[in-house]
């Protein structure tokens, strides 16, 4: 029983940690890009703004399902530690 | 929960954990359906309200802020659909105001409202342990992939409106690969991407709010003198994924909606 309750902490920590390593790669490379071209053409900023959070809202969509799933087994799926 | 004594497990469990009435399939978690119809409600009394007294000379301050947000909602659907629908824009402001009041819900104190459901409860005679209630609704996985399958429908409807059966299944076949032997091929991935949209459209919505109410809850349990500044720090945090979804979640329906209006 307690391999199962161990093999659950390891498992919500790879699901959690696997999404947020993609998820931060992803975003500073949308970020970097973003402040490039907000450096060359800085007139396009406000709309660029306005792409890159719709992007950014895309990129977080798996990473935070990975949260949700990994929270909801730790804390509502048997077995517990007791 | 025999002992009296309430555990950690026992709260955060108590917290997420839906009013449900029925069984098995037939549940119903009451307390999500209330809480949506009401934020529902709120919203179209709201803007009612202010659409009936609309005052184009001198606008209060209410008005003002329900121009803004119908303003918002017009430029994103003219920039992003490019059809013919009346339908589009009000129910993009529809699904707009509707997710963001029903994840504000969020900022509310965790415990408030589920110990005013557990003092009505007691009195009404129940035990007040099993007196359950999740006031965001946006945190059940119902609501939100039934704001995603109402999206779906809408999605095949208008495509096939706009295309016809024949030319909705021409589609589905012949993108990305344009020869007859791999049509099976085409099928199966595009019917793979035509459902990942509602399923990451309730997903995302579901995962993010779950996750910061989740947050709360935690935070609730680390000591009095704690939470005051962690509360804060989340919260502010949260400030900015509430509406942040609710722009997705309706940006995403736009897009999906003007692609299911063109043809090609």
């Amino acid at each position: 029983m307690e391999l199962v309750i161990g093999l659950k902490y390891i498992a919500v920590a790879l699901l959690i940690g696997l999404g947020a390593l993609g998820t931060a790669i992803g975003f500073g490379t949308l970020g970097g890009k973003f402040l490039e071209s907000a450096a060359r053409q800085p007139e396009l900023a406000p709309s660029l703004q306005g792409k890159m959070f719709i992007v950014a809202g895309l990129i977080d969509a798996i990473a935070m399902i990975g949260v949700a799933i990994g929270l909801y087994m730790l804390f509502a799926l048997a077995p517990f530690a007791s | 929960m025999a002992s009296g004594e309430l555990t950690s497990k026992d709260y955060i469990t108590h917290h997420l954990t839906n009013w449900a009435v029925g069984e098995g399939f037939w549940t119903w978690h009451v307390d999500t359906l209330v809480w949506s119809v009401l934020m529902g409600l709120v919203f179209i009394f709201s803007f009612r309200a202010v659409a009936k007294k609309a005052n184009a000379g001198v606008p209060t301050k209410w008005q003002c802020a329900v121009e803004m947000v119908v303003e918002f909602i017009d430029g994103i659907v003219k920039g992003t659909f490019h059809g013919k629908n009346p339908v589009i824009a009000p129910l993009a402001l529809t699904i707009f105001v509707w997710v963001l009041l029903m994840n504000l819900l969020d900022l509310i104190p965790v415990d408030f409202i589920p110990m005013l459901a557990q003092q009505v409860g007691a009195a009404m005679g129940h035990d007040p342990h099993h007196v359950y209630m999740k006031i965001v609704p946006t945190t059940d996985l119902n609501m939100t992939v039934a704001l995603a399958l109402g999206v779906f429908i809408l999605m095949i409807y208008y495509s096939i409106k706009m295309k016809g059966i024949g030319g909705f299944i021409k589609e589905l076949t012949t993108q990305p690969f344009n020869t007859p032997w791999l049509y099976w091929f085409n099928f199966i991935l595009e019917v793979v991407a035509l459902l990942a949209k509602p399923l990451s459209l309730a997903l995302r919505l579901f995962g993010n709010m779950y996750a910061g109410e989740l947050i709360f809850i935690l935070i609730a349990m680390t000591g009095i003198y704690q939470i005051f500044g962690l509360h804060f720090v989340w919260a502010a945090f949260h400030l900015l994924v509430i509406p942040l979804q609710a722009f997705i979640f309706t940006m995403l329906t736009v897009v999906y909606l003007s692609m299911a209006h063109e043809h090609h």
